[in-house]
């Protein structure tokens, strides 16, 4: 159980250059102890060491490295929360700085909620008394805020899918705990066939509710695009027309290894991060270069493509195959060179796609705005503020289900070992207020009204 | 006229499972005790089911020995059939049930109390509380005596304006035609204390002899009885059991109830009490899972020495002859006699919400309640309360700490806490799905939980004590031996573990490692543990179990430490939370009513969100630094 170490970004989420993890409380060093690598080979342990020092090294989670990153150890009571406090720098950077909160959090913190850190400050006595009437309205403020933000977020699917989930997982807990109570009214011979049987269907939901939760993330989080493009397509200069002199916000994320560069955009709220840019950029010939299965593979993992074509040549087979792959992908497809006589026309590409067609000329900036509104409009739904708060919101609902995915795990680990049904009904409760998290709701009496309602008991 | 007849220093009012439980607890703490019933020969009666225990239920009774009570070892006394149910599952749901001969427990439960020191029995009806300002200072009965004392426990079960029902016919007694208590509620009331009416039901009572046992299948003991009482001697209970049989309702049972709702009190309207879901009538459970083509019906001895047969799952309030037409459709009770009707039953209760966690209710010092009056059901749950509430009451004279247990402590506190804290819409089952740690709180290591408590109390012997000091010592030996004993991969080890389908070892390991595995356990490791020295049984059973569910006990008890920091941040009773100035008014309201004793149980308010504890936490800190300041000054 993940209790009582909290952790949070402590830098507001955008592009800036330095972006901080925060983490209190008793199991802060330890939580670091096992991410945290120093410099060279000596093993160093910041548990060892003295309060307020700073550390530098990196960020692993497992095998994998994170980031580079300066760690600022401070020992309870002398830290802002009175807690033992670990601060992580890193490169900053919304995709960075997140990976690093996640880590933290798969290693034994939970997410802090509103205002806790205000909290914990105050109630270890770190805060001024006049401050205490200004903690009580953060804290309610905050959760008021993030009840709409989560709700505004859920509203329709996907609360809708949580709810169902949480139905059939309570019916199971419910008939568990009925027979238990009953065992000469109601059986579980065979149940644990039965129980395993529903179990798969929930854990393959949960995952596709972690994989839609990603959603959430590609308007926190950036928009993973990739531009592709025959040489001289004019990839480039499209990339530079949406990067643009006024749009200053723009940094490159050193990633684990140094070799993939992200350029990140900003299209007002929505940002951009156009994938392996020194690639197009030096290159200017993804496709002929590293062939069409390249450039598939680049695309696997976009959550956009911008195909660029060339107006001004004709259409050829690798047009059509890019084009075919790219049909069921979330795609945007720029004729560009409109200043140029062309050949192409909008038509002959309609005929081989279905995606949106917008004609540009990167070099007069024509069309650019009505690309820039389709992107949006591909990714905007609904009226969501695009802040820190959301974010948290949405780590923490990703977090919740995960959580609850672990727990149905552990009962089919329990159902294959072997063990008796009282085992299950525990991971069963700890999925189902898991995805309470996610509605804010609580389980009450909830169970007992399920066992009475569903089950007949009783003298 | 009104006259004082005596003084005391603890009344109970009622002789039932609770009000025995804590006239017992008083007496032997050496207070004087008079006990009160409205009839001695109906004291400890078992006017519904005749069993003791069973799922979650045999845990309290267990608890209750633990602690120094009596139910436990009065029903080794007088069982004729046990079982121990749930044995295929894990450790924490097994659960011990057992048929009692009715008029032997009550008897039995007579004769302990009869020669109690420091107790007096009287059958009156009494019919007023006294008070003065908000303090007990005695009771008065129906015919005018005037009782002082200085704490009284009310234990009146379900006979408080009692009316028993079926059909259009309807009796003010209480159970089994025994006379109601019809003034003391007034007097309640008139003291601020707030009453409700609750309702439940029982089955009929038939003759043995009218039934064919060969159209039902028989339901026999555990060839091994465990007793209820960790100081009862298992060798010494091991005898011939009783069976109970099995049959089933069938369609046209189901017929004739629904054919003939429109006369049972529950449809007509004419009950108006709210009765347990847990325990529904017939009719209940035929109008509510149309469904179900059948219910179990258990057809169990009420004794030895009578024949009238308990028809379990048949519980109903239909008119007499439905209640013969329907039972007449049973198979193996085509020509069943009625001995006794079923019958509804209607009685005054609290809301419990009145009373602290030492069950003293808030509104008179000195006042305390247990069981079915405090609206829960079943004789165990009654009985733990009656036992804490007398334990309270006489810890209070005695100017004590009460004793409060907690969630995670024991299962009585599982249900007090309940009781006190949640809304309680209808009487009150124990579950084991309502204890959260209940891997920890299990039957097997009742003793070990509260036997310290016990003594602390003064109702468990030193030598007992000393027993309990012994195992627990022998328990830990075992478990740090089994730890720390390395086994090699050995011919002899790989042939074991083959025989018991169990994967060879590649490395090392140790025999606790083993112990864990669900195919194995410690007694079938005996052939491979060259260095075991013969351990008692119970010992033997918390080695297996403590190593075998290690991972799930240790989860257990790292959420019973983040229970326990919210449970010891106390709350002051006489607070006022309209005080506090960003709480919803909806919490200011639930806070007001409850009077939490700490943040924990407040959290557990329903209407009280984590927003207000955390508005509440921080209103407390502020409080605490301006005292802070204050003293500095």
């Amino acid at each position: 159980m993940k209790m009582n170490t909290i952790a949070a970004i402590a830098t507001a989420m955008s592009s800036s250059g330095i972006g901080i993890v925060r983490i209190s409380g008793e199991e802060s060093f330890q939580i670091i102890d096992r991410v945290f690598k120093g410099k060279g080979k000596r093993v160093k342990k910041l548990s060892d060491q003295k309060s307020h020092t700073v550390h530098y090294g990196f960020i692993y989670d497992g095998d994998e490295l994170i980031d580079e990153v300066l760690v600022l150890i401070m020992k309870g009571p002398g830290s802002y929360t009175g807690e033992d406090t670990v601060e992580i720098d890193c490169h900053g950077g919304i995709l960075v700085t997140k990976k690093i909160l996640e880590t933290v959090l798969k290693y034994g913190a939970r997410p802090a909620e509103p205002g806790e850190f205000t909290k914990r400050a105050f109630l270890s006595g770190r805060i001024d008394l006049t401050q205490a009437e200004a903690v009580i309205d953060v804290i309610n403020a905050k959760n008021q805020y993030a009840l709409k933000s989560s709700v505004s977020q859920l509203e329709g699917a996907v609360s809708k899918r949580v709810r169902a989930l949480r139905e059939v997982i309570i019916y199971h807990i419910a008939f568990i705990e009925s027979a238990l109570d009953d065992p000469e009214h109601i059986s579980l011979d065979g149940y644990h066939e039965t129980l395993l049987q529903a179990v798969i269907p929930l854990k393959e939901e949960l995952k596709r509710l972690i994989r839609s939760s990603e959603n959430g993330r590609v308007l926190s989080e950036g928009i993973e695009t990739v531009i592709l493009g025959k040489p001289n397509a004019g990839k480039s200069s499209l990339l530079n027309v949406l990067v643009g002199e006024d749009r200053a916000i723009v940094t490159d994320i050193a990633g684990t290894t140094r070799d993939t560069l992200k350029e990140q955009i900003m299209l007002e709220d929505l940002s951009l991060n156009v994938i392996d840019t020194a690639g197009i950029r030096d290159t200017e010939d993804i496709v002929e270069k590293i062939g069409v299965e390249k450039a598939r593979h680049a695309a696997e993992g976009a959550d956009l493509i911008i195909y660029v074509v060339d107006g001004s040549c004709s259409l050829d087979v690798n047009d059509e195959e890019i084009l075919a792959f790219i049909e069921d992908r979330k795609a945007v497809i720029v004729l560009n060179k409109s200043d140029l006589s062309m050949v192409v026309t909008p038509d002959m590409l309609n005929k081989r796609t279905s995606h949106k067609v917008i004609t540009v000329s990167a070099r007069n900036r024509s069309g650019i705005e009505e690309l820039e509104h389709e992107i949006k409009t591909m990714f905007y739904e609904g009226e969501i503020d695009f802040n820190d708060q959301v974010y948290i919101t949405n780590v923490r609902q990703k977090n919740a289900l995960e959580e609850a995915l672990r727990s149905l795990g552990m009962v089919e680990q329990s159902i294959h070992d072997g063990m008796s049904e009282d085992f299950y009904s525990i991971d069963l409760m700890d999925a189902y207020e898991q995805l309470g998290i996610i509605l804010g709701e609580s389980v009450e009496d909830d169970l007992v009204n399920e066992i009475f309602s569903k089950f007949c008991m009783g003298k | 006229m009104q006259y004082l007849e005596e003084s005391y220093d603890v009344v109970v009012v009622g002789a039932g499972h609770a009000g025995c439980e804590a006239a017992l607890a008083c007496a032997r703490l050496g207070l004087e005790t008079i006990m009160f019933t409205v009839s001695v020969d109906s004291i400890a009666l078992m006017p519904c089911n005749p069993n003791i225990g069973g799922s979650s239920k045999g845990h309290l009774v267990r608890e209750l020995d633990a602690l120094g009570g009596e139910m436990g070892k009065n029903i080794d006394k007088t069982f004729i059939q046990s079982k121990m149910l749930n044995q295929s599952k894990g450790p924490a749901v097994h659960s011990l049930r057992a048929q009692a001969d009715k008029q032997d427990y009550t008897r039995s439960m007579r004769n302990v109390l009869e020669n109690t020191d420091h107790l007096t029995i009287r059958q009156a009806e009494v019919s007023e509380i006294l008070t003065d300002q908000g303090v007990l200072t005695g009771v008065k009965t129906f015919s005018g005596a005037v009782y002082h004392c200085k704490a009284a426990v009310l234990a009146t079960g379900t006979y408080l304006r009692a009316r028993c029902i079926y059909g259009d016919v309807s009796n003010y007694t209480g159970p089994n035609g025994l006379q109601a208590a019809n003034h003391l509620t007034d007097s309640l009331k008139a003291n601020g204390i707030e009453m409700r009416r609750f309702k439940t039901g029982t089955p009929a009572r038939v003759d043995k002899r009218s039934i064919d046992f060969t159209k039902m299948e028989e339901q026999l003991g555990d060839e091994r009885v465990v007793p209820f009482s960790f100081s009862t001697d298992p060798a010494s209970i091991q005898k011939e059991q009783i069976s109970c049989w099995l049959t089933y309702t069938n369609s046209s049972t189901h017929e004739i109830i629904r054919d003939n709702l429109g006369r049972s009190p529950l449809y007509s309207g004419a009950i108006e009490g709210t009765g347990p879901r847990y325990c529904p009538s017939i009719e209940d459970k035929v109008v509510k899972f149309p469904d179900k083509e059948r219910h179990q019906v258990f057809v169990e001895p009420e004794g030895l020495y009578t024949n009238e047969m308990y028809l379990g799952g048949m519980s109903s309030s239909l008119p007499e002859d439905v209640q013969y037409a329907m039972y007449r459709t049973v198979p193996g009770l085509e020509n069943v006699k009625i001995v006794r009707n079923a019958y509804a039953i209607e009685y005054d209760c609290i809301n419990s919400r009145q009373l602290n966690a030492s069950l003293e209710f808030k509104a008179v010092s000195g006042l305390f309640s247990g069981g079915q009056f405090n609206g829960s059901s079943g004789y165990e749950e009654a009985a733990v309360q009656g036992f804490m509430a007398g334990v309270n009451a006489a810890r209070k004279i005695m100017g004590r700490e009460p004793v409060i247990l907690d969630r995670s402590q024991a299962y009585i506190g599982v249900l007090i806490d309940d009781l006190v804290t949640k809304e309680n819409l209808e009487p009150y089952r124990m579950m084991t799905s309502r204890a959260e740690y209940r891997l920890l709180l299990r039957q097997d290591n009742a003793d070990l939980r509260l036997m310290g408590i016990g003594h602390e109390i003064g109702l468990v012997s030193d030598e007992r004590y000393e027993q309990l000091l012994k195992k627990e010592q022998a328990i830990e030996l075992e478990i740090k031996r089994l730890e720390a004993t390395n086994i090699g991969a050995s011919e002899k080890v790989q042939e074991f573990l083959e025989n018991h389908g169990s994967t060879p070892l590649k490395t090392g390991t140790t025999l606790a490692e083993l112990v864990r595995r669900p195919e194995l356990n410690y007694i079938m490791l005996t052939d491979i543990d060259l260095k075991r020295v013969p351990l008692p049984e119970d010992v033997v059973e918390q080695v297996d179990i403590n190593i075998k569910y290690e991972g799930y006990i240790r989860r257990q008890k790292q959420q019973v430490t983040q229970y326990k920091k919210l449970e010891n941040r106390k709350l002051q009773m006489d607070f006022d939370y309209a005080e506090v100035k960003g709480l919803r008014r909806e919490a200011i309201q639930k806070l007001n009513l409850y009077k939490p004793m700490s943040i924990g149980q407040a959290s557990r308010i329903s209407g009280v969100s984590p927003a207000d504890i955390s508005v509440l936490l921080v209103y407390l800190e502020q409080k605490r630094y301006h005292k802070n300041v204050e003293q500095k000054e």
